[in-house]
């Protein structure tokens, strides 16, 4: 027995009203969860959502998280617009980091405004091969994105355990698997005196404007939501669908690198085993809830990274475990992918309803 | 003449208590009303048609009867009593059986375990196998129970249907559009073995828009229109005429062809094609040629699965090869792909509207775009204008009389026949030099579908080729100039409408098929 | 030669079963056209559930808790792509993200506890067969349950009415909708299947293999899992072979400093990774096979109208 009967259109309320319904199930779930955990509710939605934005500190900390979750949905989301699901993003991040780690390392000691841009750059290159790797084997091998970005992510992670415990560990580093801290020009510079939060966030600003007017005028962005949508219409078209499946990966791989890059260059400022908390997987998060939509995406963002931020304090004063952001990251795509149902189809009625009058 | 010639002696109508009787049935879908208090009732031994044109309700009615869909109200007896039938399980238990006009088989299992499914589950797959040949000997429709369905061909995945229905004995078997898939002399055949069941007592109900056809097997029609029964008959007694006036509410409407008298140059040209087939389902095509002139209508008969979507794949360059195998007005395109052949004056209207012709989800506008982004004024520095788009829409809209809530309306919110007006439309406002169609009026209301065939015509009239590959012989015999047959991956010689007939083009039909199943 | 490959061996087939129960699970999973990318998500849940069952009432309750947890991580996926037709590549990742993030949030509180294990049990004659003996029948009793569960897999989709009916849900769920089948109920059992057997493999790890809980110990396991049965073809005896191959991958990186291969342990550790990419271009390639085998309805969702 089904629940649901197709809509003819679908429904324009319930694609903007989808995301607002699945945070709304999450926190009800949450209070739940923190009732049966003897924690009270309040306390934790305090700690979680409001205490991180009470001090400037906390806003800048908020933009930090939120830039590279957002860098990197944007790139998620036009593949996955395509049905492309690169779910490898946390790969190619690390691969974008250790490019430019690389570049970090080996200039060690020169002086130059070239390097940071070098950084940036071999961090897209980077990452846009780790991304063109499974687009080659897809075009050419049909094998599926789905397990071959993620294998990649494995391989990503145990090169990184690789390079910081063997060659590139810091000599001076006690053994610790981390490279050496990089120097004044491979760090990307503070915006704001005291504060964390540093320039790399412009790259996000600039990239969000950008992938906007892409989705919404570009024929190209247009051709991968056919190839998507309906990949029979795109062949009828003559719309590539090699093509969908290299942008669509390659341009993920190249938004999670530079956010990679930007994030040895940022706030961590070496390169390191926990370099990423999950950053390239919270961002396929990110994409959804922000409905694949540029603008949305920037909202679905700063929400992830108030959790991320809100988890971490409440680890602190509320002996919560960090898990419990997965946890509630996990549950808000669910009821997402449960909202989103109600715009194709609605609910079926149950009562049977009166014959219509006789005709006249 | 199409159609069997009718039986010499036909059966006078059982008399005595209903097999199976339909009060006030009613049924609502979203947006529409599918069963209109429809009342019908089945004597046993009786043949019984259910007419109506696509949208009448004739489908939703039988899925009612079979339990595959519940009717919101009415009431439904069977041998005297009132039954509610809860699913097909449920129907088939009680003796009816039904042959769907999409088969409703599984092309990985074999004849047999197809079948089996459709049986109670203690059925020995080893015993059933035997009986499947018995019974499909017995009734003229031989089977090989151990080969796959997907092996088969479209007239022997029909016979697998009726065996299915035949091992449960049924009392009442229900056939939705059976002769779709058939040649002339494979319907001679059906109706054989339909008035061969009906002697042994089996009441049959017979959905078709054929007028023919019902006039040559049935014994009592109902007419359906809009939902409604809008009358019963003894089609033996009516003139095709006023069946059809029951069937649409007025006269069968009539294309006119007039002559062409501009510049004769070929538009499309077809030079030996021959292509192995790419996927385990499909059909390898075998040196094909044939030459589209301008001001004419060519058309390509035979039953889907015979190398159609190969030889349209081909065409349209979604599959590419050499050259000069595909030229458009005398240019050599096959080495190229389906934008690039677009380009050069080739528009294609595909036989799968929705998903293929259209992108469901999308609006009319956003699916003007997908071929007519080469229009002037639509795309500029790979940006694109969807006001334009939404102007192009919808002057498509109003030239081609295609009822929908504007341009912004999904492509799935419309009508069969609407959303073919939009992609036709669509497609001629391209000023093609070679226009292509596949099955241009499937599943398309009477009205709708005399109109794309005059909108073919009308468009090969100004100069254009125009190439239409169909099933429906009737539709090509009434719009085409030359007519050629597609067999199992073979293309007969074009022949001018006027030197053949329907049992010409049915013999090509099988004896090829036949030839190449070999 | 050969007694220094018979531990290896030996180890091979115990790191191959937690991917024979997983990939099972989900080849049925996959034979009624639903595509689980929650493997991982839900192996974890099951090895936190067994690991926490089996500490207060022994292993064989671990398992039955795995099992449980495992088909219970699996319903939410099932309610959102089987009854509200939702994406079932996204559904599958929301499963695993949310299996990972409650694993670890459950299992923050056995992270120091550890468990006895289990002995091999030789079955009497059959492992006193020179060199297959030991090998294959001086296991532990899981062990020879994962040979059963194939056996057992493999006889119901080729040999029973069950296995027709899923093969055919799996085909074309239209055509089985039609003829009166509940292709819902029959996707929800197939993928609630899917999810015990990924649970079993979970408590595998965590109370024989390891035997402890750690946070993300499957590390990957679960993928491997989904890659192995397109690797198999959906042929739950060449899912087997798959997995000994990759078991002993994991185990030949062990002792690949003892066979003289000089590289470091972190690149001998994305061996299998690698090998599984390998191996699924390998399979891919050939699209003719897939498409004969694939089933066709597979990822896309089915909503039965009327």
């Amino acid at each position: 027995m089904s629940l649901l009967t197709p809509r003819t259109n679908p429904s324009k309320l319930m694609q903007w009203a989808a995301p607002p319904l699945a945070i709304l199930a999450t926190l009800l779930t949450a209070t739940v969860l923190f009732y049966a955990l003897n924690k009270p509710p309040l306390q934790a939605f305090y700690v979680f959502f409001i205490e991180p934005l009470e001090t400037e500190n906390g806003w800048s900390e908020l933009a930090l998280k939120a830039s590279p979750l957002i860098l990197i949905a944007q790139g998620l989301a036009l593949g996955f617009r395509a049905r492309i699901y690169n779910i490898g993003a946390e790969g190619q991040l690390l691969m974008g980091a250790i490019c430019a780690s690389g570049v970090a390392i080996y200039t060690d000691g020169m002086d130059g405004d070239w390097i940071l841009p070098l950084m940036v750059l071999a961090g897209a290159i980077g990452g846009g091969l780790w991304g063109a790797l499974p687009a080659w084997l897809k075009t050419r091998f049909n094998a599926e994105e789905t397990l071959t970005t993620l294998m990649l992510t494995y391989v990503a992670v145990q090169l990184l355990a690789w390079l910081v415990s063997g060659p590139w560990r810091d000599p001076g580093g006690s053994n610790f698997p981390q490279s050496i801290m990089f120097s004044e020009p491979a760090l990307f510079n503070a915006l704001f005196e005291g504060l964390r939060i540093n320039s790399s966030v412009i790259i996000t600003l600039l990239a969000v404007p950008l992938l906007w007017l892409f989705v919404k005028r570009s024929f190209l962005a247009y051709q991968l939501a056919v190839g998507g949508q309906a990949p029979s219409a795109a062949r009828y078209a003559g719309f590539s669908a090699q093509r969908t499946v290299w942008i669509s990966l390659v341009v993920s791989g190249v938004t999670a690198g530079i956010a990679g890059a930007a994030e040895a260059a940022g706030p961590v400022g070496q390169l390191t085993l926990s370099l990423s908390p999950g950053y390239g997987f919270a961002a396929i998060i990110v994409a959804w809830v922000g409905r694949l939509h540029p603008i949305g995406i920037v909202f679905s963002g700063l929400l992830m990274a108030l959790i991320y931020i809100g988890g971490e304090a409440a680890q602190v004063s509320m002996q919560l475990p960090s898990a419990v952001s997965w946890l509630f990251q996990g549950m808000l795509l669910f009821f997402l992918l449960g909202a989103d149902a109600f715009v194709d189809y609605r609910l079926k009625r149950r009562k049977p309803f009166v014959i219509k009058e006789a005709q006249a | 003449m199409l159609i069997p010639p009718p039986p010499n002696h036909p059966r006078p109508l059982p008399a005595g208590e209903p097999r199976l009787q339909l009060l006030n049935i009613s049924k609502r879908y979203p947006g529409v009303l599918a069963n209109d208090q429809v009342s019908l009732n089945v004597m046993p031994g009786e043949i019984h048609a259910v007419l109506g044109e696509n949208g009448a309700g004739k489908s939703t009615l039988m899925k009612i009867i079979y339990g595959a869909v519940q009717a919101d109200s009415g009431q439904i007896q069977w041998n005297g009593r009132e039954v509610s039938i809860a699913n097909p399980a449920v129907a088939r238990e009680l003796g009816i059986g039904m042959v769907f006009q999409h088969f409703q088989l599984f092309e990985t299992l074999n004849v047999t375990e197809n079948i089996a499914l459709a049986l109670p589950p203690d059925t020995d797959l080893k015993t059933l196998a035997v009986r499947v040949r018995e019974v499909s000997e017995k009734y003229g429709l031989p089977l090989d129970p151990e080969r796959l369905v997907h092996a088969l061909s479209v007239g022997e995945r029909q016979r697998v249907e009726i065996v299915r229905c035949l091992l449960q004995n049924p009392q009442l078997l229900i056939l939705d559009e059976p002769t779709s898939v058939l040649t002339p002399q494979a319907v001679r055949k059906l109706f054989e073995t339909l008035r061969k069941l009906a002697s042994e007592g089996v009441s049959i109900l017979y959905i078709s828009h054929k007028l023919h056809e019902i006039q040559a097997l049935c014994d009592r029609a109902t007419v359906m229109r809009g939902g409604c029964v809008t009358g019963g008959a003894n089609p033996r007694q009516e003139s095709t005429a006023s069946l059809a006036r029951m069937m649409i509410g007025r006269d069968l409407p009539v294309c006119h062809a007039p002559v062409y008298a501009g510049e004769v140059k070929a538009a499309l040209e077809i030079d030996s094609i021959s292509r192995p087939k790419d996927d385990p389902f499909g059909v390898t095509l075998e040196d094909i040629s044939l030459t589209v002139n301008s001001g004419e209508v060519v058309g390509i008969a035979g039953i889907s699965g015979n190398g159609q979507a190969e030889l349209l794949a081909a065409l349209s360059g979604e599959s590419t090869g050499r050259s000069d195998s595909v030229r458009i007005a005398g240019l050599p395109v096959g080495h190229l792909h389906a934008g690039q052949r677009r380009d050069r004056g080739l528009s294609f209207v595909p036989e799968e509207r929705l998903g293929r012709g259209a992108v469901p989800s999308m609006s009319l506008t956003q699916n003007a775009m997908l071929t007519a982004h080469r229009q002037p004024g639509l795309s500029r520095f790979g940006l694109l204008d969807f006001k334009a788009a939404r102007d192009f829409a919808l002057r498509c809209i109003e030239r081609f009389d295609v009822r929908c809530n504007g341009p912004q309306a999904a492509a799935r919110s419309l009508s069969g026949g609407n959303l073919q007006k939009f992609i036709v439309g669509r497609e001629i406002m391209q000023a093609p030099k070679v226009m292509i169609v596949a099955q241009p009026t499937w599943g398309v209301d009477v009205g709708a579908a005399a109109t794309l065939r005059q909108t073919l015509l009308d468009l090969s009239r100004e100069g254009v080729g125009v190439l239409v590959v169909s099933e429906e012989l009737e539709e090509l015999f009434e719009i085409c100039d030359r007519i050629a047959v597609l067999a199992g991956g073979r293309l007969s010689a074009a022949m001018p409408r006027n030197e053949t007939n329907a049992e010409q083009i049915g013999l090509l039909m099988a004896g090829q098929a036949a030839a190449a199943s070999v | 030669m050969i007694e220094h490959l018979i531990p290896v061996l030996i180890g091979t087939l115990a790191a191959a079963t937690p991917l024979i129960f997983a990939g099972l699970g989900e080849l049925v999973t996959e034979k009624s056209g639903v595509i689980n990318l929650g493997v991982e998500g839900m192996m974890l849940i099951g090895a936190v559930a067994g690991f926490g069952a089996a500490l207060h009432w022994g292993l064989f309750a671990g398992f039955v808790a795995g099992a449980l947890a495992g088909a219970l991580a699996a319903l939410p996926f099932a309610l959102l792509t089987l009854s509200l037709g939702a994406n079932q590549a996204a559904s599958g990742l929301a499963l695993t993200i949310f299996g990972s993030g409650l694993s670890a949030f459950v299992g923050q509180y056995l992270v120091s506890e550890s468990l006895p294990g289990l002995q091999p049990w030789p079955i009497p004659g059959l492992s006193a067969i020179p060199v297959l003996g030991p090998i294959f029948f001086n296991q532990t009793v899981v062990v020879y349950l994962s040979y059963a569960a194939a056996i057992f897999v493999t006889w119901v989709l080729a040999k029973t009415r069950w296995g027709l009916v899923l093969r055919a849900v799996g085909e074309s769920p239209e055509a089985a909708h039609t003829i009166g089948y509940p292709v819902t109920s029959i996707r929800y059992a197939a993928v609630c299947f899917g999810g015990a057997m990924a649970g079993i493999a979970g408590a595998y790890l965590s109370t024989v293999y390891t035997p402890l809980w750690v946070q993300n110990m499957t590390a990957g396991r679960g993928w491997i899992a989904v890659a192995l049965v397109v690797f198999a073809t959906w042929k739950p005896l060449r899912l087997l072979l798959g997995a000994y191959l990759f078991g002993g991958m994991t185990i030949l990186q062990l002792h690949a400093q003892g066979l003289g291969v000089d590289l470091p342990s972190q690149l001998l550790s994305a061996i299998p990774y690698v090998a599984t990419i390998v191996v699924l271009v390998l399979i891919s390639r050939d699209r003719a096979l897939l498409q004969l085998n694939l089933p066709a309805s597979l990822g896309k969702p089915f909503i039965p109208g009327g």
